[in-house]
């Protein structure tokens, strides 16, 4: 199958309380379309760390998941202040997150790492002023 | 056992139960969000004093059998509300993290 479907999510930036509607809505959507519980658990929590990571650094963006008949491919992206150091970022730990962030729960350093982990592939582009786009693979 | 069955123990209370014939295959602790979702396993009773309303999205993912709020913390209002409509499961306890895992685990 070289067919794909596309799911758009507009992220908002300004409710943190809605945070993770798009991952619960993929989620349920990948169950509909049959896919195994590994890969929807991997697919749905790589996005919602991104999701939150919107949220919390770029004041909201988009995620988009193409399904195709091997893979699901999650882009996230947003313009908010860029990543000035991706491989310090990258390691467990590290958060610029500010502590009213830190005090729900979040902010532990672990967003990226965790979407690294839950995913095949995992590229970011990012330009400081500009924006973030992360693209993430997950193998069906 | 299942989350009806651990809410019927003296020491836990269920705020909001719409799934309690599920099983409780195990049990993780935490409070950081993003750990909860990487470590605990699905199916699990998830212990954490948080009781703001990422709980519920966190859970919908990480799909733990149910929350356990320890510490005799009570779940915010919006908390409750979205665990509803998303059928999660929710108790409370007054023990400490560290007594309310003991007891689930020799309930197990």
């Amino acid at each position: 199958m070289t067919d794909k479907v596309n799911f758009h999510f507009d992220i908002d930036g300004d409710n943190f309380t809605s945070a993770g509607e798009a991952s619960v809505r993929i989620k349920k959507l990948l169950r509909e379309m049959g896919f195994s519980p590994d890969t929807i658990r991997r697919v749905s929590v790589a996005m919602y760390e991104g999701e939150i990571n919107m949220v919390i650094h770029a004041n909201g963006g988009s995620a988009d998941v193409d399904v195709y008949g091997d893979r699901i491919e999650i882009i996230l992206a947003d313009k908010g202040p860029g990543i000035p150091d991706i491989d310090l970022a990258m390691q467990e730990g590290y958060s610029t997150a500010p502590d009213n962030i830190r005090s729900l729960g979040f902010g532990a350093g672990m967003g990226l790492p965790n979407m690294k982990r839950y995913t095949d592939d995992m590229r970011i582009e990012s330009a400081l002023g500009v924006g973030t786009t992360i693209y993430m693979t997950v193998k069906t | 056992m299942t989350v009806r069955e651990l809410a019927a123990l003296p020491e836990f209370e269920a705020v909001c139960l719409p799934d309690g014939e599920r099983e409780i295959l195990g049990g993780y602790a935490g409070d950081l969000l993003s750990w909860v979702m990487g470590r605990a396993s699905e199916g699990d009773a998830w212990v954490t004093i948080m009781s703001n309303v990422n709980i519920v999205a966190v859970s919908t993912l990480a799909d733990p059998a149910c929350i356990v709020l320890s510490e005799g913390v009570a779940p915010d209002g919006d908390t409750l509300e979205r665990a509803k409509e998303q059928g999660i499961n929710i108790l409370t306890t007054s023990l400490d993290t560290f007594d309310a895992c003991v007891r689930i685990a020799s309930a197990l």
